[in-house]
């Protein structure tokens, strides 16, 4: 089927009394990020309902991208034809036959918002609906819960028929409930955090710590396509990338290896914390899950963020492990996730970290290090790049095999 | 030269050849390196991989290499065995398979397995109803190839789909050595399907080099153990000059593939039309949509198959007896046999294999060769 345009129905902001037009509003500009690689699109998003006009662009990719973009509850591709009655006919016929099997039952739902057109609600229900029994044998009408039904809606400009209406990934727009910063790892737990904040509006900036040369730059570029499989949610992220080998040199030095693990984190808390405040961040988000590993217990959690006066907010805090993988495989991180690179979390591991730490002796320790050199330091070499989505940052790039394939 | 065995061998496509010395030139690293070296090789690697899944139309993660198709069909038929001894002990498959496949099961019998060889008609072909009414509770395994690789009949691979969608435990594998770029590549892809092996050299990629459709929820015991590649399926550095040749041959291959086939098709037309004019020619082949477009196989009655080919070779043109593998041993062509053709006949037959490349220049230059060796061989003969 040639579709001419995607009606796209909002999904809870609905409800959002004073703020709706600054979510619709948003919500457009999301899309059309998202949408970016297809120049032809015309979106516009009116108060009730987005209109996409595909213009010649290929339905399936780009509804394929909608259904990543967070505040659309559902979505129908519909084909305009002219206002002429005759058309409508034909092209219902069409569109009915090619979802149709033995014993499918159909209604035909009209709305008009144009009164002027010559026929009414009803007198079109009835005339298509009688057409489409006419020429499609074994077929029957069914009011209540039918398997097709056939939307029509007669607009000043057309008349716009659809018949399928497909999930979108409902939530709320990106960026209507502010910006926050996400501690990336490179494992599994992260990245799905970083989609459940999102899912509710944040808009997320992506803080990842290196330690070169004890982790690769195969782990830093793993972190960077991670960002990107998070990307089409929003259309593009932020990665600021903060060197961390001085600081987990030194404490590894310094501190006893009990509390190795307890005063890192406070150092990359205070260093989220710091780039949070700089770019007006209004919370930090990490995947931490309770009791997973040693350094997330309600005990070190405590001896950690006491370095930070922001919310601190774990999504995946209560999920157990194969749900967070669920999640990850869904969105297309746990194969990345999973590629073996020491990242900052896994080198300078202690053999037996504690987890029960002590927040007077994690003060103490730390009490011993030139604290506030080593974030200056670290602070004046991030750095910081935008990435897209379907950018690639491990493999080579496709284009520069293509020659060879 | 006039080149007509391409079901044997092809040639390796100039292109391929090409990506071939490049990257054995530049991109030797070994793809499980963690290097930069290796990061390279990896990533062509992983490219080949997905090119060749869209080219087939399914996932990355579904396409495993392998070195041909004897690999690719021993390895289905043992794997499965060896994955699912613990489910049944039956397999079922034709008796027209290419050896890799039938010489498998035989090992398999010796261990204990039991396997049913389904008959073939007059056209070689096996029916879905027979195959219905082998299969057994314990069945674990039906392998039936794409296309003959002798007489070049399409098994009706639909229709066993069919069948087996009401048994959706048991693996169903094709050998589509013949059956690539032959325009059959939807029946082949056939989602009822969950094993397809190919091998790379049939269509101008370099020999030692093959892949395996594997679907993603079925498993499949490794026949090489050792260092992990390929999902830990298939162990054994991965030979990435001719994995990237062998994916390039296959987008060249599949490019305007519709009008390859119907190029060969003229041809095989060409030639099927002028020889059975001759009545002492017994054809075997059949010029209906249920033959690839490829292969010809039929008898000069009376004279030996070899003698044939080697009468066509003196005048510069290559053909075969029924298939490469067997054509040294003088073995009687299995196919055939399994079509209860007398062996007195089976042993004349020959077989012209096209491909795309070939002419109806070539065609003609064959069957002027073709006349005049068969007045020779009717004094002889008479």
């Amino acid at each position: 089927m040639q579709y001419t345009e995607i009606m796209v129905r909002y999904g809870e902001l609905s409800t959002k009394g004073k703020n709706r037009k600054s979510f619709i509003d948003r919500l457009g500009f999301n899309t059309r990020e998202s949408l970016h690689s297809f120049p032809k699109l015309a979106i516009k998003a009116n108060r009730d309902r987005m209109h996409i006009q595909l213009n010649g662009e290929d339905s399936t990719a780009v509804m394929k991208r909608l259904k990543q973009v967070f505040g659309i509850q559902n979505f129908s591709p519909s084909v305009k034809v002219k206002r002429d009655v005759e058309l409508v006919k034909q092209k219902a016929v069409e569109m009915i036959k090619e979802q149709f099997e033995e014993g499918t039952t159909f209604k035909i739902n009209t709305r008009r918002s144009d009164h002027d057109f010559e026929l009414d609600t009803n007198a079109m229900n009835d005339l298509l609906g009688g057409y489409v029994l006419d020429n499609i044998p074994g077929i029957k009408v069914k009011m209540k819960k039918p398997d097709i039904t056939l939307r029509v809606e007669i607009r000043s400009n057309g008349i716009f028929l659809s018949s399928k209406t497909i999930n979108g990934a409902g939530g709320l727009p990106v960026g209507t409930a502010g910006k926050g910063m996400l501690m990336l790892s490179g494992g599994i737990d992260s990245p799905v955090a970083g989609y459940l904040a999102m899912k509710r509006g944040v808009a997320i900036e992506m803080v990842h710590f290196f330690s070169p040369p004890y982790t690769s730059e195969q782990a830093l570029n793993k972190a960077k396509e991670l960002t990107s499989k998070l990307a089409p949610f929003v259309g593009s992220i932020k990665f600021i990338q903060v060197p961390f080998t001085e600081i987990q040199e030194t404490v590894k030095h310094d501190v006893p290896s009990g509390y190795l693990m307890t005063v890192q984190r406070r150092f990359m808390l205070r260093l989220a914390t710091l780039i949070a405040k700089k770019r007006e961040g209004l919370a930090i988000f990490n995947g931490e899950a309770l009791g997973q590993v040693a350094s997330q217990t309600l005990e070190s959690m405590v001896a950690i963020n006491d370095v930070t006066t922001l919310p601190v907010l774990r999504p995946v805090v209560s999920m157990d492990k194969n749900e967070i993988i669920e999640i990850a495989q869904e969105i297309d991180t746990f194969d990345l996730s999973i590629m073996p690179f020491e990242d900052c979390c896994t080198i300078f591991a202690p053999p037996a970290p504690k987890t029960r730490p002590r927040l007077d002796k994690a003060r103490l320790y730390e009490a011993r290090l030139d604290v506030d050199g080593l974030i200056e330091r670290a602070m004046a070499g991030i750095k910081i790049t935008e990435i897209k989505s379907d950018q690639k940052f491990l493999a080579e790039t496709s284009d520069s095999f293509a020659e060879l394939l | 030269m006039i080149y007509f065995d391409n079901s044997a061998t092809t040639k390796v496509a100039p292109q391929a050849l090409e990506t071939y010395t490049k990257v054995s030139n530049q991109i030797w690293g070994n793809p499980s390196s963690l290097h930069a070296s290796g990061e390279k090789a990896f990533g062509l690697l992983e490219q080949a991989r997905l090119q060749i899944a869209n080219l087939m139309g399914v996932k990355q993660d579904e396409i495993f290499f392998t070195s041909g198709g004897t690999e690719g069909d021993n390895w289905v038929v043992k794997g499965t065995a060896i994955e699912k001894r613990m489910h049944g002990k039956h397999l079922i498959t034709s008796s027209v398979e290419h050896p890799a496949v039938l010489n498998s099961m035989a090992q398999l019998e010796k261990l204990g397995f039991e396997v049913t060889y389904l008959p073939v008609n007059e056209k070689g072909q096996v029916s879905a109803k027979e195959l219905k009414a082998a299969i057994r509770p314990d069945t674990i395994l039906v392998s039936i190839m794409a296309v003959n690789n002798e007489i070049g009949a399409i098994q009706p691979i639909d229709e066993i789909a069919g069948v087996l969608r009401n048994y959706p435990k048991i693996h169903f594998h094709v050998d589509a050595v013949q059956g690539i770029g032959k325009g059959i590549q939807q029946m082949i892809m056939n989602d009822r399907v969950d094993f397809v092996t190919f091998s790379g050299h049939k269509f101008h990629a370099p020999r030692g080099i093959g892949f395996m459709f594997k679907r993603r929820e079925r498993k499949l015991a490794s026949l090489m153990s050792g260092g992990g590649q390929e999902k830990n399926l298939r162990s054994g550095t991965e030979n990435l000059p001719a994995i990237a040749a062998m994916a390039k041959a296959l987008r060249l291959l599949l490019e305007g593939e519709k009008d390859k086939v119907q190029k060969q098709l003229e041809i095989k037309k060409f030639i099927y039309d002028y020889v059975t004019k001759f009545p002492k020619v017994t054809m075997f082949s059949r010029m209906t949509p249920d033959f690839a477009p490829h292969i010809l196989c039929f008898t000069i009655d009376g004279v030996r198959g070899e003698t044939i080919v080697h009468a066509f070779e003196e005048h510069g043109i290559y053909i075969s007896t029924t298939s490469a593998c067997s054509s040294k041993k003088h073995v009687v062509s299995g196919t055939l046999n399994a079509m209860n053709i007398p062996e007195k006949i089976a042993t004349s037959a020959i077989r012209i294999s096209l491909d795309e490349h070939n002419s109806l220049a070539e065609a003609q230059e064959f069957v002027d060769v073709f006349e005049q060796l068969y007045h020779q061989f009717e004094k002889i003969n008479s």
